[in-house]
């Protein structure tokens, strides 16, 4: 029994610093996606790009194979930090499909004349109602795309090569061989 | 001077805080205003974390503001327009979490916790007073008189 009375106390003490600890470990400004596991909400977005016809990016789009979205603005810093790497992928055969989020006009556009368009399709969002469907909370953020129109991971921030190679890579290869 | 000094006093009086919510957000029926006001001020800003959307100046704030006041033009109940909120970015845009079996420890933790410690303490006074000294037999007794004589 004092043995007890000894132990309990330790015990709820270790329980309450663990679960603290792994708390500071995590980015509180990171929220999780409610979209894991289920399907893209319906979304048909223009291009703002000029001359590519108006076909935008549409959910549909993601069927039969998997895909990733890249949600970027003309005024948003973190994605002039993360487009060279972008650039970087396309150069390397990679598909990525780009929602400018929140953009005033030609912003869009006009930025990816500027330092190089590294998407796919483009999606223009300027009321950002898509990106609020997704749950975006800010820009950059990736969603990982499977080939049945499946959301299965979402990055926020700008994607470096490790996240690349250690995260969105690997998930890209395994849906890959799921389709 | 004084009276100047006065006036500045009685104006930071009135004066109320800058609010984030424009003129040309707010809906004309003034009921529905008051509803998405109260709301708005029990949902959080995805972006400054710590500040309803009614406080706050962040873009998607205002979107989110938008959203809101469209649901509840469109029909939907306080409940129905946050629970669309909450859809797309989960129980966190809610500054006060459900309970949920992922918040049961969140809401009365703290509540055992203090049930815990207080049997641990009543434990422990309560051993102390059964520990109680036995009384003194005829040997000590003798003794405590010696002692008490000695010193007197």
């Amino acid at each position: 029994m004092r043995r007890l009375a000894f132990i309990v106390p330790v015990i709820v003490f270790l329980g309450i610093a663990a679960v603290l600890a792994v708390g500071l470990g995590r980015d509180p400004k990171i929220l999780p996606s409610m979209l894991i596991g289920k399907p893209l909400p319906t979304f048909n977005l223009p291009d703002v790009r000029a001359g590519t016809g108006g076909r935008g990016l549409a959910s549909a789009d993601f069927h039969g194979k998997p895909g990733l979205i890249n949600v970027f603005a003309s005024w948003c810093v973190s994605c002039r930090i993360e487009h060279p790497f972008l650039m970087r992928l396309k150069a390397e055969g990679v598909s990525i499909h780009g929602l400018n989020w929140k953009d005033k006009g030609d912003a869009g556009a006009r930025w990816l004349t500027r330092f190089g368009d590294p998407y796919d399709r483009v999606g223009y969002d300027p009321t950002g109602r898509t990106g609020i469907n997704l749950g975006v909370t800010g820009a950059p953020e990736t969603f990982v795309i499977d080939s049945k129109g499946v959301v299965r991971y979402r990055y926020v921030g700008p994607i470096t090569p490790e996240v690349w190679a250690t995260t969105l890579k690997p998930l890209l290869d395994k849906l890959e061989a799921e389709a | 001077m004084k009276r100047l000094l006065a006036l500045v006093l009685a104006l930071t009086v009135v004066a109320g805080p800058a609010l984030a919510v424009l003129p040309e957000e707010q809906l004309k029926d003034p009921v529905l205003e008051a509803r998405a006001r109260h709301l708005s001020k029990e949902l959080r800003c995805v972006v400054c974390q710590n500040q309803t959307i009614d406080d706050s100046d962040a873009p998607l704030a205002a979107d989110l503001r938008a959203i809101l006041r469209e649901r509840l033009v469109a029909g939907d109940s306080d409940k129905q327009a946050k629970a669309y909120l909450v859809q797309r970015y989960g129980d966190f845009v809610l500054l006060k979490p459900p309970i949920n079996p992922a918040t049961l420890f969140l809401w009365f933790g703290p509540a055992l916790l203090l049930l815990g410690g207080g049997f641990g303490v009543w434990r422990y006074w309560r051993g102390r007073s059964v520990a109680a000294p036995a009384p003194l037999d005829p040997e000590e007794q003798a003794r405590l008189k010696a002692l008490l004589s000695e010193t007197s």
